[in-house]
Protein backbone atom coordinates (compact mmCIF):
# COMPACT_ATOMS: atom_id res chain seq x y z
CA UNK A 1 0.00 0.00 0.00
CA UNK A 2 2.85 1.96 0.81
CA UNK A 3 5.37 0.66 -0.52
CA UNK A 4 4.90 1.02 -3.97
CA UNK A 5 4.66 4.83 -3.46
CA UNK A 6 8.12 4.73 -1.69
CA UNK A 7 9.21 2.51 -4.72
CA UNK A 8 8.08 5.58 -6.69
CA UNK A 9 9.00 7.87 -4.27
CA UNK A 10 12.82 6.63 -4.80
CA UNK A 11 13.24 7.38 -8.26
CA UNK A 12 12.19 11.19 -7.63
CA UNK A 13 14.54 11.50 -4.71
CA UNK A 14 16.63 8.78 -2.92
CA UNK A 15 18.12 10.08 0.53
CA UNK A 16 20.50 7.25 -0.04
CA UNK A 17 21.78 7.81 -2.50
CA UNK A 18 22.16 11.46 -2.03
CA UNK A 19 23.91 10.64 1.25
CA UNK A 20 26.47 8.33 -0.49
CA UNK A 21 26.46 11.49 -3.24
CA UNK A 22 27.61 13.34 -0.44
CA UNK A 23 30.38 11.30 0.81
CA UNK A 24 31.73 10.83 -2.49
CA UNK A 25 32.05 14.89 -2.20
CA UNK A 26 33.67 14.49 0.58
CA UNK A 27 36.24 12.33 0.07
CA UNK A 28 37.32 14.22 -2.95
CA UNK A 29 37.61 17.48 -1.01
CA UNK A 30 39.25 15.85 2.07
CA UNK A 31 41.65 13.79 -0.55
CA UNK A 32 42.35 17.08 -2.04
CA UNK A 33 43.03 19.35 0.88
CA UNK A 34 45.70 17.02 2.66
CA UNK A 35 48.43 14.64 2.36
CA UNK A 36 47.77 11.62 3.76
CA UNK A 37 49.64 10.97 6.90
CA UNK A 38 50.57 8.79 9.59
CA UNK A 39 49.93 9.87 13.29
CA UNK A 40 53.54 8.64 14.08
CA UNK A 41 55.80 10.49 15.14
CA UNK A 42 58.32 12.27 14.09
CA UNK A 43 56.35 12.27 10.05
CA UNK A 44 58.99 11.23 7.60
CA UNK A 45 59.69 11.46 4.06
CA UNK A 46 61.80 9.32 2.00
CA UNK A 47 64.06 9.74 -0.93
CA UNK A 48 65.51 7.19 -3.00
CA UNK A 49 68.28 7.09 -5.64
CA UNK A 50 69.39 3.72 -7.58
CA UNK A 51 72.84 3.90 -4.75
CA UNK A 52 71.13 5.61 -1.85
CA UNK A 53 68.07 6.65 0.02
CA UNK A 54 67.53 10.12 2.15
CA UNK A 55 65.17 9.82 5.27
CA UNK A 56 63.73 13.20 6.30
CA UNK A 57 61.91 14.18 9.67
CA UNK A 58 60.49 17.03 10.84
CA UNK A 59 61.20 16.89 14.67
CA UNK A 60 61.39 20.27 16.06
CA UNK A 61 62.88 21.39 19.42
CA UNK A 62 64.47 17.83 20.18
CA UNK A 63 67.96 17.97 21.73
CA UNK A 64 69.84 16.22 18.84
CA UNK A 65 71.92 14.39 21.93
CA UNK A 66 68.39 12.99 22.80
CA UNK A 67 67.93 11.09 19.66
CA UNK A 68 69.03 7.42 18.90
CA UNK A 69 69.23 6.10 15.52
CA UNK A 70 69.57 2.40 14.95
CA UNK A 71 70.00 0.29 11.88
CA UNK A 72 69.59 -3.45 11.68
CA UNK A 73 69.71 -5.28 8.77
CA UNK A 74 67.10 -3.08 6.70
CA UNK A 75 65.29 -1.55 9.62
CA UNK A 76 65.94 2.03 10.90
CA UNK A 77 64.85 2.80 14.18
CA UNK A 78 64.58 6.45 15.50
CA UNK A 79 63.56 7.35 18.89
CA UNK A 80 63.57 10.26 21.31
CA UNK A 81 61.74 12.18 23.25
CA UNK A 82 60.43 15.80 23.54
CA UNK A 83 60.19 17.88 26.97
CA UNK A 84 57.65 20.03 27.76
CA UNK A 85 58.43 23.86 29.19
CA UNK A 86 58.92 23.72 32.82
CA UNK A 87 56.53 25.78 34.27
CA UNK A 88 57.35 27.81 37.43
CA UNK A 89 54.51 28.31 40.32
CA UNK A 90 51.84 30.92 39.24
CA UNK A 91 52.55 29.92 35.40
CA UNK A 92 50.18 28.52 33.62
CA UNK A 93 49.52 27.05 30.10
CA UNK A 94 47.09 29.57 27.56
CA UNK A 95 47.60 27.49 24.64
CA UNK A 96 48.96 23.82 24.40
CA UNK A 97 49.43 22.04 21.01
CA UNK A 98 52.85 21.48 20.61
CA UNK A 99 53.04 17.72 21.47
CA UNK A 100 55.53 16.28 23.70
CA UNK A 101 56.54 12.88 25.22
CA UNK A 102 58.43 9.82 24.46
CA UNK A 103 58.47 8.66 20.75
CA UNK A 104 59.57 5.77 18.54
CA UNK A 105 59.32 4.26 15.47
CA UNK A 106 61.21 1.92 13.15
CA UNK A 107 60.53 1.34 9.47
CA UNK A 108 61.85 -0.53 6.73
CA UNK A 109 64.21 0.58 4.14
CA UNK A 110 63.94 -0.30 0.60
CA UNK A 111 67.16 -2.05 0.36
CA UNK A 112 70.22 -3.01 2.45
CA UNK A 113 72.17 -0.40 4.02
CA UNK A 114 76.32 -0.10 4.55
CA UNK A 115 75.96 1.11 8.30
CA UNK A 116 79.41 2.29 8.59
CA UNK A 117 78.31 4.91 5.99
CA UNK A 118 75.53 6.20 7.48
CA UNK A 119 75.10 9.72 8.31
CA UNK A 120 72.77 11.86 10.20
CA UNK A 121 72.18 15.28 10.94
CA UNK A 122 69.79 17.68 12.42
CA UNK A 123 69.33 21.34 11.33
CA UNK A 124 66.89 23.87 11.94
CA UNK A 125 64.13 20.76 13.37
CA UNK A 126 64.76 18.15 10.97
CA UNK A 127 66.57 15.86 11.20
CA UNK A 128 68.02 14.09 7.87
CA UNK A 129 69.96 10.79 7.95
CA UNK A 130 71.79 9.17 4.68
CA UNK A 131 71.42 5.52 3.46
CA UNK A 132 74.08 4.25 0.86
CA UNK A 133 73.09 1.71 -0.47
CA UNK A 134 75.31 -1.66 0.81
CA UNK A 135 77.67 -2.53 -1.68
CA UNK A 136 76.78 -6.30 -2.05
CA UNK A 137 72.93 -5.42 -2.71
CA UNK A 138 73.67 -2.87 -5.70
CA UNK A 139 71.71 -4.61 -8.89
CA UNK A 140 74.40 -5.62 -11.21
CA UNK A 141 74.19 -5.85 -14.95
CA UNK A 142 74.12 -8.81 -16.58
CA UNK A 143 76.06 -8.73 -19.79
CA UNK A 144 74.80 -11.09 -22.04
CA UNK A 145 76.88 -13.31 -23.91
CA UNK A 146 77.52 -13.33 -27.61
CA UNK A 147 77.62 -16.90 -29.32
CA UNK B 1 48.76 17.17 34.18
CA UNK B 2 51.57 16.29 31.70
CA UNK B 3 51.85 12.66 31.06
CA UNK B 4 55.42 11.74 30.03
CA UNK B 5 54.09 8.19 28.48
CA UNK B 6 51.56 10.09 26.04
CA UNK B 7 52.40 9.60 22.01
CA UNK B 8 54.05 12.46 19.87
CA UNK B 9 51.58 12.90 17.41
CA UNK B 10 52.01 14.63 14.63
CA UNK B 11 50.02 16.70 11.75
CA UNK B 12 51.15 19.52 10.03
CA UNK B 13 47.40 21.71 9.41
CA UNK B 14 47.76 23.52 6.43
CA UNK B 15 46.60 27.32 6.44
CA UNK B 16 43.70 28.19 4.44
CA UNK B 17 43.71 30.85 1.90
CA UNK B 18 42.99 34.02 2.69
CA UNK B 19 43.79 35.93 -0.01
CA UNK B 20 46.01 34.71 -2.93
CA UNK B 21 49.99 34.27 -2.21
CA UNK B 22 52.74 35.55 -4.59
CA UNK B 23 54.84 32.37 -3.77
CA UNK B 24 53.67 29.12 -4.93
CA UNK B 25 53.85 27.21 -1.79
CA UNK B 26 51.82 25.50 0.80
CA UNK B 27 51.60 27.09 4.01
CA UNK B 28 51.30 25.55 6.93
CA UNK B 29 49.51 26.62 10.54
CA UNK B 30 52.59 26.31 13.34
CA UNK B 31 51.64 24.51 16.43
CA UNK B 32 52.56 27.05 19.35
CA UNK B 33 52.54 26.84 22.94
CA UNK B 34 51.42 30.15 24.49
CA UNK B 35 52.75 30.33 28.46
CA UNK B 36 51.84 33.15 31.05
CA UNK B 37 54.58 33.97 32.78
CA UNK B 38 54.44 36.74 35.52
CA UNK B 39 56.05 39.53 33.74
CA UNK B 40 55.98 38.10 30.19
CA UNK B 41 54.00 35.82 27.91
CA UNK B 42 56.12 33.23 26.21
CA UNK B 43 54.98 31.81 22.75
CA UNK B 44 56.29 28.78 21.43
CA UNK B 45 56.05 27.73 17.78
CA UNK B 46 57.32 24.68 15.85
CA UNK B 47 58.52 25.74 12.94
CA UNK B 48 60.77 23.21 11.27
CA UNK B 49 62.95 24.05 8.51
CA UNK B 50 63.29 27.81 9.46
CA UNK B 51 66.11 29.07 11.43
CA UNK B 52 66.55 32.76 12.82
CA UNK B 53 67.17 34.29 9.22
CA UNK B 54 63.69 33.32 7.65
CA UNK B 55 61.50 34.04 10.48
CA UNK B 56 59.18 37.50 10.28
CA UNK B 57 57.74 38.56 13.00
CA UNK B 58 55.39 41.74 12.41
CA UNK B 59 53.17 43.47 15.25
CA UNK B 60 50.41 45.73 13.67
CA UNK B 61 48.42 47.33 16.44
CA UNK B 62 46.99 43.89 18.28
CA UNK B 63 48.13 41.73 16.07
CA UNK B 64 51.16 39.63 16.40
CA UNK B 65 51.75 37.69 12.96
CA UNK B 66 54.69 35.15 12.64
CA UNK B 67 55.86 33.81 9.44
CA UNK B 68 58.73 31.55 8.60
CA UNK B 69 59.91 30.49 4.65
CA UNK B 70 61.12 27.34 4.33
CA UNK B 71 63.59 26.33 1.49
CA UNK B 72 62.42 23.16 -0.06
CA UNK B 73 65.23 20.91 -0.64
CA UNK B 74 64.57 18.94 -4.01
CA UNK B 75 67.00 16.28 -3.04
CA UNK B 76 68.74 15.75 -6.66
CA UNK B 77 68.98 12.62 -8.33
CA UNK B 78 66.37 11.16 -5.79
CA UNK B 79 62.38 10.42 -6.56
CA UNK B 80 60.55 11.66 -3.19
CA UNK B 81 59.42 7.48 -2.47
CA UNK B 82 57.32 8.38 0.57
CA UNK B 83 56.05 11.69 2.29
CA UNK B 84 53.91 11.73 5.50
CA UNK B 85 54.57 15.51 5.79
CA UNK B 86 54.22 18.39 3.09
CA UNK B 87 57.26 21.03 3.29
CA UNK B 88 56.21 24.91 3.38
CA UNK B 89 55.89 28.49 4.85
CA UNK B 90 54.47 29.03 8.55
CA UNK B 91 52.08 31.81 9.25
CA UNK B 92 49.74 32.50 12.10
CA UNK B 93 48.18 35.60 13.43
CA UNK B 94 47.27 36.16 17.06
CA UNK B 95 45.32 39.10 18.48
CA UNK B 96 47.47 40.33 21.67
CA UNK B 97 45.67 41.97 24.67
CA UNK B 98 46.63 45.13 25.31
CA UNK B 99 49.75 45.72 27.24
CA UNK B 100 52.34 44.06 26.10
CA UNK B 101 55.41 46.05 25.66
CA UNK B 102 56.02 46.00 22.26
CA UNK B 103 59.75 47.57 21.75
CA UNK B 104 60.67 44.77 24.42
CA UNK B 105 59.98 42.06 22.41
CA UNK B 106 62.40 39.17 21.52
CA UNK B 107 62.38 36.44 19.58
CA UNK B 108 64.93 33.22 18.91
CA UNK B 109 65.14 30.27 17.17
CA UNK B 110 66.27 26.76 18.10
CA UNK B 111 66.04 23.57 16.32
CA UNK B 112 62.97 24.82 14.16
CA UNK B 113 61.27 26.14 17.36
CA UNK B 114 60.68 29.91 17.39
CA UNK B 115 60.11 31.71 20.81
CA UNK B 116 58.75 34.73 21.52
CA UNK B 117 59.12 36.81 24.76
CA UNK B 118 56.41 39.22 24.99
CA UNK B 119 57.02 41.63 28.00
CA UNK B 120 54.00 42.86 29.72
CA UNK B 121 54.02 46.48 29.97
CA UNK B 122 54.68 48.02 33.73
CA UNK B 123 51.53 48.89 34.70
CA UNK B 124 49.65 45.35 34.33
CA UNK B 125 52.68 44.02 36.23
CA UNK B 126 51.17 42.88 39.64
CA UNK B 127 51.88 44.41 42.45
CA UNK B 128 51.82 42.89 46.14
CA UNK B 129 50.09 45.27 48.32
CA UNK B 130 52.34 45.82 51.71
CA UNK B 131 50.05 45.71 54.79
CA UNK B 132 51.62 48.01 57.17
CA UNK B 133 51.02 47.12 61.07
CA UNK B 134 48.71 50.17 62.30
Amino acid sequence: MWWPEFGRFQRTWDPWREMQRIQREMDRLISRATIPYSQDFPAIDVWVSENDAIITAEMPGIDPQAIEISLKGDSLSLSGSRSPEELKEGEAYHRQERAHGRFSRSLRLPFQVDPGKVTAKYEKGVLTIDLPRAEEDKPRKIQIKKE
Amino acid sequence: MVNEKQELQTHKKEAPVEAERTRNRRVYIPSVDIIEKKDAIILLADMPGVDENAVNIVLDKNVLTISGTVEVDHHKGYDLSYAEYGVGDYERAFTLSEGIDQDKIEATVTNGVLRLILPKAEPLRPKKIEVKAS
